[in-house]
């Protein structure tokens, strides 16, 4: 398009897109209400979504040391096996779905997308910010349930029916799991809200100049993420309903018939297959929720902070968006031991493998980016180089599980809670804290502590390992995960006592580590080292507004024109070793940079 | 905050091949605005929920042992000494198409700033759609009075009324809203707030005459799922 036939382009030397986007009709907060509470920017939005998830995420944290204490040292905490069932089912759904999703899409993708693609908000705020409220409902939903009698519930997880919701399992002849389903649903009718914005302020709302394939990844994580929860969800919010029906009403989606105590319950002819079909079309993609955006952010991270522009591009974005759609025909790797037809088993064993070609390409990529790049080991880039080896570990081990011969005899072991806490837990975990101490300076303009930082940093990495590592051992020595107790004796050998009580320490550590981060977050946000504009010097248009920290409506009086890709950096001929995103070719003629 | 582009005039680019207009910068959906994107995506998002509901009823069908109910003779009604089968389906179907009818030329004469005519069909298709969710009710009654509940019926496996009253109190459920909010844009049609521009009392933001088109994005989706419902449920 050419430039002239606008009257405030006409002036550039340098050809400038015309507009498309009508100039967005922002809503100004004139009370503290509006302006802190019910808050129309998406920044605000993002921080209370972040600040929401780490506090449940908390709840979620403690209870897998009072786990670990119950394993190592049965009896110091005093527990009963329903209280152990509870505090994993807990643990397991928090994190997962309130801590780590809430986190990547609620927190990081309301602060980030808007800035990153040069709006000046999400393209509905008043829709996004009732989509914080709703998610904040779930949230109290779910903390609701560990004080209504009989406590929350202790079907693990997965939610499996029909044991979810028989007498015998914690919570499920009480409000303990009606209360978990309820705050799912609640969640995804929030999580829709929120995701409707993330997904058409990318599709629809980008600055002049900005292209798909000039968005920086980060961008194409968290949207490729939202675009699967949109498809994912609604397969957890139908169970949910029919599971609570189930339950509440007496009708038989899930439930066989089914001998209780000697009494026939009054259920018949139900699929519980079908539940875990449904959890796992859910639950597969959610995986890739997780795991997408942080794909994306450690590529910008290792860009950013090793100088040194993103090996491969437009093979990262396209493995983003393949890893995404063969996320939704892999579910049911999940379901090998449920019994099922071979042909079946070797279908998605097929496909799961094949998802492996994307992943590896993506390893590579980080890898080779890093490859001669001015590496400089900030602690956003000590996180990213421990997320690359962290995920290839759990991705080693999720060739194992994804065979079927191999999945059945590791299948319910420690095997599995190592594999799926390396590859989904600490990976995107040890991004969001990279990314954190990346992006505080841009949210409160101070640096993070660095000192503390490092300390964190490297009791987390080892932590972590010293955790995770030696349950590979016990998932081989077929330790079985859930147990309330593991007997030293018959069935098992002396050493995963001590296995079993150094995993614990090392978990009660790491955990505290935590707990440093968020005084770190605390104290620096008031008393931290001023940091200024753009500090770490990155191109992506975040860091390029007029006010640090942003205001609302982002840029200021004018939205940038975007000219090139968000990784210029050390590109021979220019004086600076980056070109932000919005310096017009002319600025820096001398560059010898590829037109992208 | 002073928004100094707000002078430059927004453009629509010609037609271009959807790979072009994909790499294109701005917009993926040329000329489409924020909102209509937005309802389509959510439609998208909605199918799968009708989907899912839908294969889980057939699921459910075979895991049963109990036979299933003839729907023809479940929800036949007597008229005079004949039992006609379906008929107050095939009335409420009738009628359900008919308002994505009056919706789709309420849309015609919204862009043409027809403001009267635009009412009236709006009003007109709240009106079919209150009354579709009126004789739902009244099926509902009628099958609750023969003893049909989520957890049994007369007529043979449970799972048909756990089935029937899941999916059409869902769909139900989506038509009311559909009600509910054809009810308010009717009065915001004439009271002319698309014509004037008035902000909402929520959202703080100017009406626009593309809202119909996004109402009627809504309510021809809640149709479509309703000959997709009638066909396998009703029908099978």
């Amino acid at each position: 398009m050419a430039a002239d036939s606008y009257d405030d382009v006409a002036k550039s030397k340098d050809s400038i897109p015309a507009l498309e986007v009508a100039p967005q009709d922002l809503y100004h907060a004139k009370s503290f209400w509006t302006k802190y509470i019910f808050c129309q920017d998406a920044k605000v939005i993002g921080i209370q979504y972040a600040l929401t998830a780490a506090a449940i995420g908390m709840v979620g944290l403690v209870s897998s040391w009072l786990m670990r204490m119950q394993i190592a040292f049965p009896g110091l905490i005093p527990m009963d096996a329903a209280a152990y069932y509870q505090l994993v089912t807990m643990h397991g759904m928090i994190m997962v779905v309130y801590l780590l999703t809430a986190l990547f899409l609620g927190g990081f993708g309301n602060f980030l997308i808007p800035l990153m693609v040069g709006a000046r908000d999400m393209v509905f705020p008043y829709v996004n910010m009732v989509s914080y409220w709703v998610f904040f409902l779930a949230v109290l939903i779910l903390a609701a349930s560990y004080f209504v009698p009989g406590g929350p519930t202790g079907a693990g997880w997965t939610l499996y029916p029909p044991q979810a919701i028989t007498s015998g399992t914690p919570g499920g002849d009480g409000l303990g799991i009606v209360l978990m389903l309820v705050s799912l649903a609640v969640f995804v009718i929030g999580f829709t809200m929120g995701g409707l914005n993330y997904v058409i302020t990318v599709l629809q709302a980008r600055t002049r100049g900005m292209t798909l394939m000039r968005l920086p990844l980060t961008v194409w994580g968290i949207f490729t993420a939202t675009v699967l929860a949109l498809f994912a969800f609604p397969a957890l919010f139908v169970a949910g309903i029919m599971m609570t029906l189930d339950n509440m009403l007496g009708t038989s989606f899930f439930m066989p018939a089914i001998v209780e105590f000697g009494e026939r319950l009054s259920y018949d002819g139900g699929s519980p297959i079908l539940f875990q079909h449904l959890f796992w079309f859910f639950g597969h993609p959610e995986v890739y929720i997780v795991a997408l955006p942080a794909f994306g952010i450690v590529s910008d991270l290792i860009s950013v902070h090793a100088r040194k522009n993103i090996f491969g591009y437009r093979m990262m974005v396209w493995a983003i968006v393949i890893i995404g759609g063969l996320s939704f025909i892999v579910w049911a790797h999940h379901m090998y031991v449920a019994g099922m037809n071979p042909w079946f088993g070797f279908f998605f064993a097929t496909t799961t493998l094949i998802i492996a070609v994307p992943t590896a390409i993506k390893v590579y990529n980080w890898v080779l980016t890093l490859w001669r790049g001015n590496i400089k080991l900030t602690l956003p880039m000590l996180f990213s180089i421990a997320f690359i080896i962290t995920f290839v570990n759990g991705g080693l081990t999720g060739l194992f599980l994804g065979n079927v011969a191999v999945d059945v005899p590791l299948s319910d072991t420690y095997f599995v809670v190592a594999h799926f806490h390396m590859v989904m837990g600490i990976a995107p975990v040890l991004v969001i804290l990279g990314s954190i101490y990346h992006w505080f300076p841009l949210i409160t303009g101070r640096f993070l502590n660095e000192r503390l930082g490092r300390i964190h940093f490297w009791v987390t990495f080892i932590g972590s390992y010293s955790i995770y590592f030696p349950m590979h051992y016990l998932g081989f020595m077929g330790v079985t995960r859930r147990y309330f107790e593991v007997f030293e004796g018959d069935a098992f050998t002396y050493s995963i006592t001590g296995i079993n009580q150094f995993i614990t320490v090392a978990a009660l550590i790491t955990g505290a580590a935590q707990f440093l981060f968020f005084y770190n977050i605390i104290v620096s946000s008031k008393l931290g080292k001023k940091a200024g504009k753009n500090p770490w010097k990155a191109c992506s248009l975040e860091w390029q507004t007029p006010d640090v920290p942003p205001t609302h409506g982002n840029f200021g009086k004018d939205l940038p024109v975007v000219y090139r890709w968000a990784y210029d950096y050390s590109v021979p001929g220019s004086d600076n070793d980056y070109i932000t995103q919005d310096t017009p070719p002319s600025a820096v003629a001398n560059a010898k940079a590829e037109q992208t | 905050m002073e928004e100094s582009n707000s002078n430059v005039k927004v453009i629509i680019p010609p037609k271009k091949s959807f790979a072009k207009e994909w790499a294109s910068d701005q917009k993926a959906f040329k000329g489409v605005p924020w909102g209509k994107a937005m309802m389509w995506i959510f439609l998208v998002s909605d199918t799968f929920v009708f989907s899912i509901f839908l294969i889980s009823y057939m699921t459910v069908r075979f895991s049963t042992k109990a036979e299933w109910p003839n729907p023809s003779e479940v929800f036949g009604l007597h008229v005079g000494h004949y039992n006609v089968p379906l008929l107050l389906i095939a009335i409420m179907t009738f009628i359900l198409i008919t308002s994505s009818g009056t919706m789709a030329l309420a849309v015609k004469y919204g862009y043409e700033k027809n403001r009267k005519m635009c009412g009236i069909l709006m009003l007109a298709t709240a009106v079919f759609g209150a009354s579709f969710v009126g004789m739902q009710a009244f099926e509902w009654t009628k099958l609750i009075s023969e003893g049909v509940r989520p957890w049994e019926n007369p007529f043979g496996a449970p799972q048909f009324g756990a089935i029937f009253f899941m999916i059409t109190g869902f769909h139900g459920t989506h038509v009311t809203i559909g009600v509910i909010f054809l009810f308010i844009m009717t009065r915001k049609v004439f009271r002319g707030d698309f014509d004037t521009g008035k902000r909402g009392f929520f959202t703080s933001q100017k009406s626009h005459y593309e809202a119909i088109e996004i109402m009627g994005l809504y309510w021809h989706f809640v149709d479509l799922v309703w000959v997709f419902i009638f066909a396998f449920f009703y029908l099978w």
